[in-house]
């Protein structure tokens, strides 16, 4: 009897911890709900607005997902994660995808057992400081004391910085880029380090932007991107071509405008294969044959997002450089989609 | 008498483990260890299905590995490129020193709150009063940020300190320069010579413990009482300061200065630091003031008044029989008020101060993506911590205890 009790116990729990590594497809459809792992808050990027929804540039590719999965933007749950927290819970499950300003490293896809998707920001690591020190170059930050998130590759970028030009600083580390905002704006740090883009969103919402220079190296390259978790090769594919179909339309020139109407058959067949008007592209990734469309409808494409949330005429002010089609000199790329 | 009973040999029936009451409680206890064992057994086997589900294995390699980050606050020599392990024991380091410091600081507020609190002066009692339930209904992280926040937010930054007409000065006669980014004060330079004076320092010391020994003994023998005090500070600071000027100042102090960004030189006492230590001390300080006041209490007025009558002083009262016999109540709960500190530590993340948890728990897990083992790590050494701090107070608790004789 005691062993028959011992040998039940083993095979419920065997039965159990199979779970974890159930379809995470099925798992979202079932839910109705997608969990997006997103920036506790980032202006342009990832961030809650006055009326407590959320926006920016990493949102809207959470929101892309969403209307492929789900055929609805507002399907979302975005969990807000800090640097320190986000692997665990992405690999927990407790987020179907993470989309937070994380970049692509060889220990993060391998060790840590995660898929990188894509790139949807190409970026680097720079330095803002306030204009009033007279700082012109990162190499005169000897002896400075620099506000930095933890868990970050920045983290380890900046250790590497400073040694390798033999200047020595003082980490403060925090948490949340809101926090270093506090920090760096009383003065608790000379330096604020997190990548450019980040300066960037995070200068904007200064009362004086125009008071802190954001100094011109930049000393690391990190591809930004959204992630999954190792395993489930389905949901990844899902999540890589959602990102390849908002970089590909920019290509192809379709917006949400005009989308409706080249859904209707055009005379470019990789718009009509990716529009679903031809072939059976969304019926292999599992989706529904318009998936693009409603995706591309609902959110626009890559260059629309990005002008929305991120672009010159946005308070944040990015210009598009690498992060232009390859076409126009920049580095984004889709695969074709055939 | 002697009718050695012979019972016939009684047959042992499987009902007799629950109907028999001589069997019974040991059935409970086998069936109770067996669903514990196999609750243990399906957590321990549901972690290592999911690590593999994971793709993850179990492995403590990472300690030995490149760490890559830097720590500011470091006790021992530490750069980017030591081991995680390293690292942990930087963070091991900052933790036992807040619990260090937070201990003795949580003590003497606790005993001066505790003990003003009983006082007959209304506003002195009253004050008291309101520091205990202040710091004991706010949650710790709160007063954490709090102190914090005055730090970072009122004080001026270094570059405060600059310039012809500089906004800042520098208090105790240019010594200490209180900033945004931490306290500075002068550090002590060991020159040639300061080993004698060291010892000096320490053999004064035993001079100290020798004379009250000796003056002890000596009231108890014949009644009449020696100047301990005079002497004792006679030993303590006259003798040692007499061969610092005979061996030319070999102690001087290296005071901090502005320079470039920061202040240089001196000891550097970090905001994260101070905000930790100073909020647990103040928060453990008023549940250390509570005991004491219930120890005091505990003792009966009568012995109080058995003191008076004997001619005793209110302080030599408090010192010679109240406190004695007090701190047997007292120090029971006070090992959990230490315990809660050493444990309430772990917060310090929230300032940015780099203990076991930010380093270990945090930053090193986070780059290598080893939370269980990281984990694992970080309860033992609590686990650890808390058991010596307890372990040592109970040996100092019988040795205060009453002896019974």
């Amino acid at each position: 009897m005691k062993t028959s009790v011992f040998f039940g116990t083993l095979a419920a729990a065997a039965m159990v911890s199979g779970v974890v590594s159930a379809q995470t497809l099925d798992q979202v459809r079932d839910r109705g709900e997608l969990l997006c792992g997103s920036n506790t808050g980032l202006a342009g990027f990832g961030a809650p607005d006055s009326s407590g929804e959320w926006q920016g540039f990493d949102v809207a590719m959470c929101r892309a997902i969403a209307v492929a999965v789900l055929g609805d933007p507002t399907a979302v749950e975005f969990i807000p994660l800090t640097t320190a927290r986000r692997f665990t819970a992405l690999a927990s499950g407790e987020v179907d995808v993470l989309v937070r300003n994380t970049t692509w490293t060889f220990s993060r896809d391998v060790d840590l057992a995660f898929e990188f998707t894509g790139i949807n920001y190409y970026d680097g690591q720079g330095f803002m400081i306030p204009r009033e020190l007279g700082v012109a170059s990162a190499l005169d930050l000897d002896g400075a004391t620099v506000c930095i998130q933890t868990g970050t590759t920045t983290e380890l970028n900046l250790a590497d910085f400073f040694s390798s030009n033999t200047m020595t600083y003082e980490p403060v580390p925090i948490e949340t880029n809101a926090e270093a905002q506090q920090q760096y704006l009383a003065g608790a740090c000379d330096v604020y380090t997190t990548d450019t883009s980040g300066l960037a969103a995070t200068r904007a919402s200064f009362e004086d932007p125009g008071a802190h220079v954001i100094l011109p190296e930049v000393v690391s390259k990190e591809p930004l991107g959204p992630l999954v978790r190792h395993g489930d090769n389905q949901w990844g594919d899902i999540v890589r071509w959602t990102l390849n179909a908002l970089i590909s339309a920019e290509e192809l020139g379709i917006t949400s405008a005009n989308v409706m109407e080249m859904a209707n058959g055009t005379d470019v067949p990789e718009v009509n294969r990716l529009l679903g008007f031809e072939g059976e592209l969304g019926a292999q990734l599992g989706l529904e044959a318009d998936w693009a469309v409603n995706v591309l409808s609902a959110v626009g494409n890559y260059g629309e997002i990005f002008a929305r949330n991120i672009g010159e005429d946005t308070p944040i002010g990015l210009a598009r450089g690498l992060n232009a089609q390859w076409t126009d000199g920049g580095l984004l790329y889709s695969p074709p989609f055939r | 008498m002697a009718t050695v009973t012979e019972h016939p040999a009684e047959s042992f029936r499987p009902s007799q483990l629950v109907y028999d009451t001589r069997y019974r409680s040991m059935t409970i206890q086998v069936v109770a260890f067996i669903l514990i064992m196999a609750g243990l057994l399906w957590l321990a086997n549901n972690t290592v299905q999911n690590l593999a589900a994971l793709g993850k294995d179990f492995d403590f390699g990472f300690l030995s590995t490149r760490a890559g980050y830097d720590i500011n606050q470091r006790l021992i020599d530490y750069s980017n490129d030591s081991t995680h392990g390293r690292a942990a024991l930087v963070g091991i380091l900052n933790t036992l020193l807040v619990a260090v410091v937070g201990c003795i600081l949580a003590t003497i507020f606790g005993l001066f709150a505790g003990v003003l609190r009983l006082s007959n002066n209304w506003i002195v009692s009253r004050l008291m009063g309101i520091y205990v339930e202040m710091f004991r209904n706010i949650p710790t992280l709160v007063w954490i940020l709090i102190v914090f926040a005055i730090m970072t937010e009122a004080m001026p930054a270094p570059r405060a300190f600059r310039g012809d007409d500089p906004a800042a000065a520098m208090s105790l006669f240019n010594s200490v320069a209180i900033t945004n980014r931490g306290v500075y004060v002068p550090a002590p330079v060991f020159g040639a010579g300061s080993l004698v004076l060291v010892a000096v320092f320490a053999a004064s010391i035993l001079g100290v413990i020798f004379f009250r020994r000796y003056a002890k003994a000596r009231q108890e023998a014949t009644g009449a009482q020696l100047p301990v005090l005079w002497v004792s500070l006679g030993l303590l600071i006259v003798l040692p300061l007499l061969f610092y000027v005979i061996l030319g100042r070999p102690i001087t102090l290296d005071y901090p200065m502005l320079q470039g960004f920061n202040f240089q030189g001196g000891i550097h006492m970090r905001n994260s630091f101070i905000a930790l230590t100073l909020a647990l001390a103040l928060y453990t300080g008023a549940f250390v003031a509570e005991n004491v006041r219930g120890g005091i209490l505990a003792i009966s007025r009568g012995q109080t008044e058995a003191a008076f009558s004997l001619g005793l002083q209110p302080g030599r009262t408090m010192h010679l029989v109240i406190l004695p016999q007090a701190l047997q109540v007292i120090i029971p709960p006070l090992i959990s008020q230490y315990l809660n500190l050493t444990k309430n530590s772990s917060l310090a993340l929230a300032v940015g101060y780099m203990d076991v948890r930010s380093t270990l728990g945090g930053i090193t897990i986070n780059q290598t993506g080893r939370e269980l083992e990281g984990m694992l790590l970080l309860g033992l050494f609590y686990l650890i911590t808390s058991l010596l701090i307890s372990g040592a107070l109970n040996v100092y608790n019988n040795s205060v205890k009453l002896k019974e004789r």
